[in-house]
Protein backbone atom coordinates (compact mmCIF):
# COMPACT_ATOMS: atom_id res chain seq x y z
CA UNK A 1 0.00 0.00 0.00
CA UNK A 2 2.77 2.37 0.87
CA UNK A 3 4.67 1.68 -1.69
CA UNK A 4 2.10 2.34 -3.81
CA UNK A 5 1.08 5.23 -3.09
CA UNK A 6 5.50 6.14 -2.92
CA UNK A 7 5.37 5.25 -6.87
CA UNK A 8 2.47 7.61 -7.53
CA UNK A 9 3.45 10.19 -6.28
CA UNK A 10 6.93 9.32 -8.06
CA UNK A 11 4.90 9.36 -11.03
CA UNK A 12 3.14 12.23 -10.64
CA UNK A 13 6.20 14.47 -10.20
CA UNK A 14 7.25 13.06 -13.09
CA UNK A 15 4.07 14.26 -14.98
CA UNK A 16 4.80 17.53 -13.46
CA UNK A 17 8.04 18.07 -14.39
CA UNK A 18 7.88 19.89 -18.07
CA UNK A 19 10.85 17.83 -20.00
CA UNK A 20 9.20 14.38 -18.44
CA UNK A 21 6.16 15.24 -20.65
CA UNK A 22 7.71 12.73 -23.41
CA UNK A 23 7.69 9.81 -20.48
CA UNK A 24 3.63 9.78 -20.94
CA UNK A 25 3.08 10.32 -24.44
CA UNK A 26 3.09 7.02 -25.97
CA UNK A 27 5.26 6.00 -28.84
CA UNK A 28 3.12 6.01 -31.11
CA UNK A 29 2.31 9.60 -30.82
CA UNK A 30 6.10 10.63 -30.91
CA UNK A 31 6.71 10.38 -34.46
CA UNK A 32 5.32 13.79 -36.39
CA UNK A 33 3.55 11.95 -39.11
CA UNK A 34 1.51 10.01 -37.00
CA UNK A 35 0.76 13.01 -35.04
CA UNK A 36 -1.21 14.23 -37.93
CA UNK A 37 -3.13 11.27 -38.44
CA UNK A 38 -4.83 11.13 -35.01
CA UNK A 39 -5.92 14.59 -35.02
CA UNK A 40 -9.22 14.94 -34.64
CA UNK A 41 -11.34 17.01 -37.01
CA UNK A 42 -14.38 17.19 -35.25
CA UNK A 43 -15.89 21.23 -35.43
CA UNK A 44 -17.50 21.98 -32.05
CA UNK A 45 -19.16 25.00 -30.68
CA UNK A 46 -19.88 26.71 -27.50
CA UNK A 47 -24.30 26.64 -27.11
CA UNK A 48 -25.93 28.83 -24.46
CA UNK A 49 -28.69 26.93 -22.17
CA UNK A 50 -31.43 28.69 -24.32
CA UNK A 51 -29.93 27.81 -27.61
CA UNK A 52 -29.15 24.45 -26.69
CA UNK A 53 -32.80 23.99 -25.54
CA UNK A 54 -35.01 26.16 -27.93
CA UNK A 55 -33.58 26.66 -30.88
CA UNK A 56 -32.12 23.33 -31.62
CA UNK A 57 -35.75 21.94 -30.21
CA UNK A 58 -37.98 24.20 -32.38
CA UNK A 59 -35.30 23.02 -35.31
CA UNK A 60 -36.05 19.55 -34.64
CA UNK A 61 -39.38 19.38 -34.47
CA UNK A 62 -39.95 20.83 -37.65
CA UNK A 63 -39.29 17.83 -39.21
CA UNK A 64 -40.21 15.51 -36.57
CA UNK A 65 -43.65 13.44 -36.38
CA UNK A 66 -46.48 13.90 -33.78
CA UNK A 67 -46.85 10.30 -32.42
CA UNK A 68 -50.80 9.31 -32.94
CA UNK A 69 -52.94 9.91 -30.77
CA UNK A 70 -56.85 10.07 -30.46
CA UNK A 71 -57.25 7.54 -33.26
CA UNK A 72 -55.14 4.88 -31.01
CA UNK A 73 -55.84 5.17 -27.78
CA UNK A 74 -58.16 2.92 -26.44
CA UNK A 75 -61.87 3.76 -25.73
CA UNK A 76 -61.98 3.65 -22.04
CA UNK A 77 -64.80 4.74 -19.65
CA UNK A 78 -62.29 7.67 -18.78
CA UNK A 79 -62.03 9.52 -21.28
CA UNK A 80 -65.10 8.75 -23.26
CA UNK A 81 -67.39 9.51 -20.64
CA UNK A 82 -65.22 12.81 -20.31
CA UNK A 83 -66.03 13.98 -23.51
CA UNK A 84 -69.21 12.73 -23.71
CA UNK A 85 -69.65 15.27 -21.03
CA UNK A 86 -68.24 18.16 -22.72
CA UNK A 87 -70.28 17.50 -25.60
CA UNK A 88 -73.68 17.23 -24.26
CA UNK A 89 -73.02 20.17 -22.18
CA UNK A 90 -71.85 22.19 -25.05
CA UNK A 91 -75.13 21.22 -26.60
CA UNK A 92 -77.57 21.30 -24.02
CA UNK A 93 -75.67 25.20 -23.10
CA UNK A 94 -76.16 25.82 -27.12
CA UNK A 95 -79.21 24.95 -27.49
CA UNK A 96 -80.29 27.20 -24.56
CA UNK A 97 -78.84 30.05 -25.98
CA UNK A 98 -79.82 29.77 -29.17
CA UNK A 99 -83.61 29.13 -28.33
CA UNK A 100 -83.86 32.11 -25.97
CA UNK A 101 -82.05 34.48 -28.38
CA UNK A 102 -85.03 33.29 -31.13
CA UNK A 103 -87.43 33.79 -28.40
CA UNK A 104 -86.30 37.23 -27.67
CA UNK A 105 -86.40 38.19 -31.39
CA UNK A 106 -89.47 35.80 -32.31
CA UNK A 107 -91.79 38.62 -32.11
CA UNK A 108 -89.98 41.21 -34.36
CA UNK A 109 -89.54 38.16 -37.32
CA UNK A 110 -92.75 37.76 -36.67
CA UNK A 111 -92.39 33.73 -35.56
CA UNK A 112 -94.24 32.01 -32.37
CA UNK A 113 -92.10 30.50 -30.61
CA UNK A 114 -94.64 30.36 -27.22
CA UNK A 115 -94.25 27.19 -25.41
CA UNK A 116 -98.13 26.03 -26.33
CA UNK A 117 -97.42 26.52 -30.27
CA UNK A 118 -94.53 24.41 -29.71
CA UNK A 119 -96.20 21.66 -27.90
CA UNK A 120 -99.23 21.54 -30.51
CA UNK A 121 -96.75 21.68 -33.33
CA UNK A 122 -94.46 18.86 -31.56
CA UNK A 123 -97.85 16.71 -30.78
CA UNK A 124 -98.52 16.48 -34.61
CA UNK A 125 -95.41 14.58 -35.00
CA UNK A 126 -95.76 10.52 -35.34
CA UNK A 127 -94.54 8.68 -32.53
CA UNK A 128 -91.18 7.05 -33.74
CA UNK A 129 -89.63 10.50 -34.03
CA UNK A 130 -91.03 11.74 -30.83
CA UNK A 131 -89.91 9.14 -28.51
CA UNK A 132 -86.45 9.10 -29.85
CA UNK A 133 -85.87 12.64 -29.97
CA UNK A 134 -87.17 13.16 -26.71
CA UNK A 135 -85.19 10.38 -25.11
CA UNK A 136 -81.75 11.95 -27.35
CA UNK A 137 -82.35 14.83 -25.69
CA UNK A 138 -83.08 13.86 -21.85
CA UNK A 139 -80.34 12.07 -22.48
CA UNK A 140 -78.07 14.86 -22.80
CA UNK A 141 -79.61 16.43 -19.57
CA UNK A 142 -79.99 13.49 -17.53
CA UNK A 143 -75.85 12.46 -18.36
CA UNK A 144 -74.76 15.72 -17.85
CA UNK A 145 -76.64 16.02 -15.05
CA UNK A 146 -75.47 12.99 -12.98
CA UNK A 147 -71.81 13.57 -14.30
CA UNK A 148 -72.03 16.59 -12.71
CA UNK A 149 -72.27 15.33 -9.45
CA UNK A 150 -69.49 12.89 -10.03
CA UNK A 151 -67.14 15.89 -11.00
CA UNK A 152 -68.20 17.62 -7.42
CA UNK A 153 -67.23 14.09 -5.70
CA UNK A 154 -63.80 15.05 -6.95
CA UNK A 155 -63.47 18.27 -6.36
CA UNK A 156 -63.75 17.20 -2.73
CA UNK A 157 -60.62 14.62 -3.29
CA UNK A 158 -63.06 11.67 -2.93
CA UNK A 159 -64.38 8.47 -5.56
CA UNK A 160 -61.15 9.14 -7.09
CA UNK A 161 -59.44 5.84 -7.44
CA UNK A 162 -59.43 3.84 -10.78
CA UNK A 163 -62.21 1.36 -8.96
CA UNK A 164 -64.70 3.77 -8.11
CA UNK A 165 -64.43 6.04 -11.00
CA UNK A 166 -65.30 2.72 -13.27
CA UNK A 167 -68.29 1.53 -11.52
CA UNK A 168 -69.14 5.48 -10.94
CA UNK A 169 -68.90 5.97 -14.96
CA UNK A 170 -70.80 2.93 -16.12
CA UNK A 171 -73.84 3.89 -13.17
CA UNK A 172 -74.02 7.07 -15.09
CA UNK A 173 -74.17 5.96 -17.90
CA UNK A 174 -76.68 3.89 -16.86
CA UNK A 175 -78.78 5.88 -14.80
CA UNK A 176 -79.08 8.39 -17.15
CA UNK A 177 -80.01 6.16 -19.66
CA UNK A 178 -83.26 4.99 -17.63
CA UNK A 179 -83.86 8.16 -16.27
CA UNK A 180 -83.92 9.68 -20.17
CA UNK A 181 -86.33 6.86 -20.91
CA UNK A 182 -88.13 7.76 -18.05
CA UNK A 183 -88.70 11.19 -19.34
CA UNK A 184 -88.99 10.79 -22.51
CA UNK A 185 -92.24 8.17 -21.44
CA UNK A 186 -93.66 11.33 -19.89
CA UNK B 1 7.18 -0.33 -14.20
CA UNK B 2 10.86 0.20 -15.10
CA UNK B 3 10.29 -1.31 -18.29
CA UNK B 4 7.50 0.28 -19.53
CA UNK B 5 9.65 3.74 -18.98
CA UNK B 6 12.74 2.03 -20.62
CA UNK B 7 10.45 1.66 -23.62
CA UNK B 8 9.30 4.63 -24.32
CA UNK B 9 13.02 5.99 -23.88
CA UNK B 10 14.07 4.28 -26.78
CA UNK B 11 10.75 5.45 -28.32
CA UNK B 12 11.65 8.97 -28.92
CA UNK B 13 14.73 8.18 -31.07
CA UNK B 14 13.76 8.95 -34.81
CA UNK B 15 12.75 5.22 -35.98
CA UNK B 16 12.36 4.06 -39.72
CA UNK B 17 9.46 4.97 -41.24
CA UNK B 18 7.61 1.40 -41.27
CA UNK B 19 8.06 1.29 -37.46
CA UNK B 20 6.78 4.73 -37.14
CA UNK B 21 3.14 3.90 -39.17
CA UNK B 22 0.13 5.59 -37.70
CA UNK B 23 -2.62 2.81 -36.04
CA UNK B 24 -4.52 0.92 -37.76
CA UNK B 25 -2.76 0.50 -41.44
CA UNK B 26 -1.73 -1.97 -42.97
CA UNK B 27 1.86 -2.70 -45.10
CA UNK B 28 0.71 -3.28 -49.16
CA UNK B 29 1.36 -6.78 -49.55
CA UNK B 30 -0.87 -8.03 -53.00
CA UNK B 31 0.56 -11.35 -52.49
CA UNK B 32 -1.97 -14.16 -52.31
CA UNK B 33 -2.29 -15.55 -49.05
CA UNK B 34 0.11 -18.55 -48.35
CA UNK B 35 -3.22 -20.78 -47.48
CA UNK B 36 -4.76 -19.86 -51.31
CA UNK B 37 -1.62 -20.81 -52.88
CA UNK B 38 -1.47 -24.34 -50.91
CA UNK B 39 -4.78 -24.90 -51.11
CA UNK B 40 -4.31 -24.47 -54.92
CA UNK B 41 -1.24 -26.60 -55.24
CA UNK B 42 -1.46 -29.32 -52.74
CA UNK B 43 -2.65 -32.79 -53.90
CA UNK B 44 -4.97 -33.20 -51.10
CA UNK B 45 -7.83 -34.95 -52.31
CA UNK B 46 -10.93 -32.96 -53.47
CA UNK B 47 -14.67 -32.95 -51.29
CA UNK B 48 -17.10 -34.48 -52.44
CA UNK B 49 -19.53 -33.40 -54.91
CA UNK B 50 -23.11 -32.09 -53.35
CA UNK B 51 -24.39 -34.57 -55.60
CA UNK B 52 -23.54 -37.05 -53.33
CA UNK B 53 -24.16 -36.10 -49.89
CA UNK B 54 -27.06 -35.71 -48.02
CA UNK B 55 -29.18 -32.40 -47.61
CA UNK B 56 -29.93 -30.80 -44.86
CA UNK B 57 -33.46 -28.98 -44.37
CA UNK B 58 -34.18 -26.09 -42.31
CA UNK B 59 -36.19 -27.66 -39.58
CA UNK B 60 -39.69 -27.34 -40.15
CA UNK B 61 -42.17 -25.08 -38.53
CA UNK B 62 -43.05 -26.59 -34.78
CA UNK B 63 -46.47 -27.42 -34.86
CA UNK B 64 -46.96 -26.51 -31.62
CA UNK B 65 -45.34 -22.73 -32.47
CA UNK B 66 -47.51 -19.71 -31.27
CA UNK B 67 -47.04 -17.10 -33.92
CA UNK B 68 -48.37 -13.47 -32.93
CA UNK B 69 -48.21 -10.64 -35.19
CA UNK B 70 -46.39 -6.97 -33.56
CA UNK B 71 -47.38 -3.97 -35.62
CA UNK B 72 -45.01 -1.53 -34.85
CA UNK B 73 -44.84 2.21 -35.48
CA UNK B 74 -41.57 2.96 -37.47
CA UNK B 75 -40.23 6.24 -38.53
CA UNK B 76 -36.58 6.93 -39.43
CA UNK B 77 -35.12 10.51 -38.97
CA UNK B 78 -32.49 9.94 -41.67
CA UNK B 79 -35.05 9.88 -43.70
CA UNK B 80 -36.98 12.47 -42.85
CA UNK B 81 -39.56 13.44 -45.90
CA UNK B 82 -40.63 9.85 -45.50
CA UNK B 83 -44.32 8.97 -43.22
CA UNK B 84 -44.06 7.32 -40.15
CA UNK B 85 -45.47 3.29 -40.88
CA UNK B 86 -46.33 0.16 -39.29
CA UNK B 87 -43.85 -2.27 -39.30
CA UNK B 88 -45.40 -5.88 -38.85
CA UNK B 89 -43.15 -8.78 -37.13
CA UNK B 90 -43.70 -12.29 -36.29
CA UNK B 91 -42.94 -13.92 -33.30
CA UNK B 92 -43.19 -17.62 -31.96
CA UNK B 93 -44.20 -16.64 -28.37
CA UNK B 94 -42.99 -20.34 -27.14
CA UNK B 95 -39.56 -18.82 -28.06
CA UNK B 96 -39.90 -15.20 -26.59
CA UNK B 97 -39.77 -14.25 -22.84
CA UNK B 98 -43.23 -13.10 -21.09
CA UNK B 99 -42.90 -9.53 -21.92
CA UNK B 100 -43.82 -6.95 -24.50
CA UNK B 101 -40.03 -5.78 -24.27
CA UNK B 102 -38.64 -9.08 -24.42
CA UNK B 103 -40.84 -9.65 -28.24
CA UNK B 104 -38.74 -6.20 -28.52
CA UNK B 105 -35.54 -7.14 -27.92
CA UNK B 106 -35.74 -10.35 -30.05
CA UNK B 107 -37.13 -8.26 -32.34
CA UNK B 108 -33.74 -6.43 -32.54
CA UNK B 109 -31.37 -8.95 -32.09
CA UNK B 110 -33.17 -11.93 -34.27
CA UNK B 111 -35.38 -9.76 -37.20
CA UNK B 112 -34.36 -6.32 -37.29
CA UNK B 113 -31.60 -4.28 -36.10
CA UNK B 114 -32.64 -1.15 -36.90
CA UNK B 115 -35.99 -1.27 -34.52
CA UNK B 116 -35.01 1.68 -32.15
CA UNK B 117 -36.70 1.94 -28.39
CA UNK B 118 -35.53 3.06 -25.26
CA UNK B 119 -34.90 0.33 -22.47
CA UNK B 120 -32.76 -0.40 -19.46
CA UNK B 121 -33.77 -1.70 -16.32
CA UNK B 122 -36.27 -4.46 -17.69
CA UNK B 123 -38.08 -4.14 -14.22
CA UNK B 124 -40.45 -0.94 -13.89
CA UNK B 125 -37.79 0.82 -11.86
CA UNK B 126 -36.13 3.08 -14.79
CA UNK B 127 -39.29 4.05 -16.85
CA UNK B 128 -37.61 3.96 -19.84
CA UNK B 129 -39.74 1.42 -21.77
CA UNK B 130 -43.03 4.00 -21.61
CA UNK B 131 -44.47 3.17 -24.64
CA UNK B 132 -48.07 2.77 -26.22
CA UNK B 133 -48.74 -0.75 -26.06
CA UNK B 134 -52.52 -2.15 -27.59
CA UNK B 135 -53.51 1.65 -26.90
CA UNK B 136 -52.49 2.11 -23.60
CA UNK B 137 -49.64 3.69 -22.40
CA UNK B 138 -47.24 1.35 -19.97
CA UNK B 139 -44.05 0.08 -19.35
CA UNK B 140 -43.19 -2.65 -22.12
CA UNK B 141 -41.03 -4.30 -19.08
CA UNK B 142 -44.12 -4.50 -16.98
CA UNK B 143 -46.50 -5.40 -20.05
CA UNK B 144 -47.37 -8.89 -20.80
CA UNK B 145 -47.98 -10.08 -24.35
CA UNK B 146 -51.45 -10.88 -24.77
CA UNK B 147 -50.75 -15.16 -24.97
CA UNK B 148 -53.82 -15.17 -27.24
CA UNK B 149 -51.65 -15.57 -30.66
CA UNK B 150 -54.88 -14.36 -32.59
CA UNK B 151 -54.76 -11.22 -31.85
CA UNK B 152 -52.51 -8.69 -32.96
CA UNK B 153 -50.46 -6.09 -30.78
CA UNK B 154 -49.88 -2.87 -31.92
CA UNK B 155 -46.87 -1.05 -30.24
CA UNK B 156 -46.56 3.14 -30.84
CA UNK B 157 -44.77 5.97 -29.10
CA UNK B 158 -46.02 7.65 -26.15
CA UNK B 159 -48.92 9.59 -28.00
CA UNK B 160 -49.05 13.14 -28.69
CA UNK B 161 -45.05 13.42 -28.61
CA UNK B 162 -42.42 14.45 -31.19
CA UNK B 163 -40.93 11.13 -32.85
CA UNK B 164 -37.10 10.85 -32.35
CA UNK B 165 -36.82 7.96 -34.10
CA UNK B 166 -39.17 4.84 -33.60
CA UNK B 167 -40.06 4.18 -30.35
CA UNK B 168 -38.34 6.61 -29.20
CA UNK B 169 -40.47 10.55 -27.90
CA UNK B 170 -38.36 13.46 -27.16
CA UNK B 171 -39.55 14.22 -23.55
CA UNK B 172 -37.48 17.24 -23.74
CA UNK B 173 -40.23 19.65 -22.28
CA UNK B 174 -41.93 16.97 -19.97
CA UNK B 175 -38.62 17.13 -18.64
CA UNK B 176 -38.51 21.19 -18.53
CA UNK B 177 -41.50 20.93 -16.71
CA UNK B 178 -40.21 18.89 -14.23
CA UNK B 179 -37.56 21.00 -13.39
CA UNK B 180 -39.86 23.86 -13.47
CA UNK B 181 -41.20 22.98 -10.38
CA UNK B 182 -38.28 22.52 -8.08
CA UNK B 183 -38.26 19.23 -7.34
CA UNK B 184 -35.85 19.36 -4.28
CA UNK B 185 -36.38 20.37 -1.00
CA UNK B 186 -36.63 24.09 -0.35
CA UNK B 187 -35.96 25.55 3.10
CA UNK B 188 -34.27 28.29 4.84
CA UNK B 189 -34.30 27.49 8.79
CA UNK B 190 -32.05 24.80 10.27
CA UNK B 191 -33.05 21.47 11.32
CA UNK B 192 -33.81 22.11 15.40
CA UNK B 193 -31.25 19.65 16.06
CA UNK B 194 -28.57 20.74 13.63
CA UNK B 195 -28.97 16.93 12.36
CA UNK B 196 -31.45 16.04 9.97
CA UNK B 197 -35.41 17.47 9.11
CA UNK B 198 -37.48 14.81 10.79
CA UNK B 199 -40.87 14.08 10.21
CA UNK B 200 -43.53 12.62 11.89
CA UNK B 201 -44.61 8.98 10.61
CA UNK B 202 -48.02 10.24 9.51
CA UNK B 203 -46.53 13.30 8.13
CA UNK B 204 -44.11 10.34 5.98
CA UNK B 205 -47.16 8.54 5.20
CA UNK B 206 -48.72 11.66 2.95
CA UNK B 207 -46.05 10.70 0.99
CA UNK B 208 -46.71 7.19 -0.01
CA UNK B 209 -48.08 6.67 -3.30
CA UNK B 210 -46.47 10.16 -4.28
CA UNK B 211 -42.64 9.30 -4.10
CA UNK B 212 -42.75 6.44 -6.11
CA UNK B 213 -43.40 7.69 -8.98
CA UNK B 214 -40.48 7.22 -11.91
CA UNK B 215 -41.97 9.80 -14.07
CA UNK B 216 -42.12 7.57 -17.35
CA UNK B 217 -44.43 10.13 -18.56
CA UNK B 218 -46.96 7.55 -19.51
CA UNK B 219 -49.69 9.46 -17.20
CA UNK B 220 -48.85 12.93 -18.98
CA UNK B 221 -48.81 11.51 -22.25
CA UNK B 222 -51.82 9.80 -21.77
CA UNK B 223 -53.75 12.67 -20.76
CA UNK B 224 -55.78 14.76 -23.89
CA UNK B 225 -55.47 17.69 -22.25
CA UNK B 226 -52.11 17.58 -22.26
CA UNK B 227 -51.81 16.26 -25.71
CA UNK B 228 -53.35 19.64 -26.71
CA UNK B 229 -51.83 22.43 -23.45
CA UNK B 230 -48.80 20.56 -23.18
CA UNK B 231 -47.18 23.69 -23.84
CA UNK B 232 -48.47 25.46 -20.67
CA UNK B 233 -50.41 22.67 -18.97
CA UNK B 234 -48.06 20.85 -16.36
CA UNK B 235 -49.60 17.42 -17.23
CA UNK B 236 -50.54 14.78 -14.22
CA UNK B 237 -46.68 13.71 -13.82
CA UNK B 238 -45.30 16.68 -13.33
CA UNK B 239 -48.10 18.03 -10.93
CA UNK B 240 -47.84 14.65 -8.71
CA UNK B 241 -44.36 15.79 -8.10
CA UNK B 242 -45.63 18.92 -7.69
CA UNK B 243 -48.04 17.90 -5.19
CA UNK B 244 -45.21 15.58 -3.33
CA UNK B 245 -43.41 18.53 -2.37
CA UNK B 246 -46.15 20.47 -1.43
CA UNK B 247 -47.10 17.84 1.04
CA UNK B 248 -44.21 17.13 2.16
CA UNK B 249 -44.04 18.28 5.50
CA UNK B 250 -40.10 19.73 5.70
CA UNK B 251 -40.96 22.19 3.09
CA UNK B 252 -40.89 25.40 3.71
CA UNK B 253 -41.75 26.45 0.34
CA UNK B 254 -45.46 25.31 0.15
CA UNK B 255 -47.51 28.36 0.00
CA UNK B 256 -44.79 29.69 -3.12
CA UNK B 257 -44.99 26.29 -4.89
CA UNK B 258 -48.69 26.65 -4.92
CA UNK B 259 -49.19 30.06 -6.30
CA UNK B 260 -46.79 28.89 -8.75
CA UNK B 261 -49.47 26.65 -9.75
CA UNK B 262 -52.22 28.98 -9.60
CA UNK B 263 -53.26 30.36 -12.65
CA UNK B 264 -55.23 28.90 -15.47
CA UNK B 265 -53.11 26.78 -17.62
CA UNK B 266 -50.56 24.80 -15.17
CA UNK B 267 -52.69 23.08 -13.02
CA UNK B 268 -56.84 24.11 -14.05
CA UNK B 269 -56.13 22.61 -17.63
CA UNK B 270 -56.85 19.09 -15.83
CA UNK B 271 -60.33 18.48 -16.52
CA UNK B 272 -60.64 15.25 -14.33
CA UNK B 273 -60.67 12.80 -17.55
CA UNK B 274 -58.81 10.68 -15.54
CA UNK B 275 -56.53 8.99 -17.77
CA UNK B 276 -53.76 8.96 -15.92
CA UNK B 277 -54.70 6.79 -13.31
CA UNK B 278 -56.09 4.62 -15.47
CA UNK B 279 -52.61 4.12 -17.24
CA UNK B 280 -50.36 4.60 -14.55
CA UNK B 281 -47.92 1.30 -14.41
CA UNK B 282 -46.82 1.65 -11.04
CA UNK B 283 -50.86 1.89 -9.56
CA UNK B 284 -50.15 5.32 -8.23
CA UNK B 285 -52.76 8.29 -8.78
CA UNK B 286 -51.94 11.52 -10.56
CA UNK B 287 -55.69 12.55 -10.55
CA UNK B 288 -55.99 12.32 -6.62
CA UNK B 289 -52.36 14.56 -6.11
CA UNK B 290 -54.32 16.89 -8.83
CA UNK B 291 -57.52 16.95 -6.82
CA UNK B 292 -55.99 17.34 -3.64
CA UNK B 293 -54.01 20.56 -4.98
CA UNK B 294 -57.05 21.73 -6.34
CA UNK B 295 -58.97 21.18 -2.92
CA UNK B 296 -55.72 22.87 -1.01
CA UNK B 297 -56.01 26.13 -3.37
CA UNK B 298 -60.00 26.54 -3.34
CA UNK B 299 -60.08 25.83 0.93
CA UNK B 300 -57.32 27.55 1.68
Amino acid sequence: MLSQRAAQQALRRLAVQRPAYRYIVPAAVTSSNALVSQRRLAATANLSEAQATDEILAKQRLSRPVSPHLSIYRPQITWYGSILNRITGSILSGGFYMFGALYLVAPYLGWHLETAVLAAAFAKWPLVVKFPLKAIVAWFFTYHSFNGVRHLMWDMASMISNKQVNQTGWAVVGLSTVAAVGLALL
Amino acid sequence: MALRLASRRLALKPMPYAFSRSMATTVGNTKEPLGAISEATSSSSPPLSPKHTTTIKEPSPDPESKIKTFHIYRWNPDEPSSKPKMQSYTLDLNKTGPMILDALIRIKNEVDPTLTFRRSCREGICGSCAMNIDGVNTLACLCRIPTDAGKETRIYPLPHTYVVKDLVPDLTQFYKQYKSIKPYLQRDTPPPDGREYRQSKSDRRKLDGLYECILCACCSTSCPSYWWNSEEYLGPAVLLQSYRWIADSRDEKTEQRKDALNNSMALYRCHTILNCSRTCPKGLNPALAIAEIKKSLAFQ
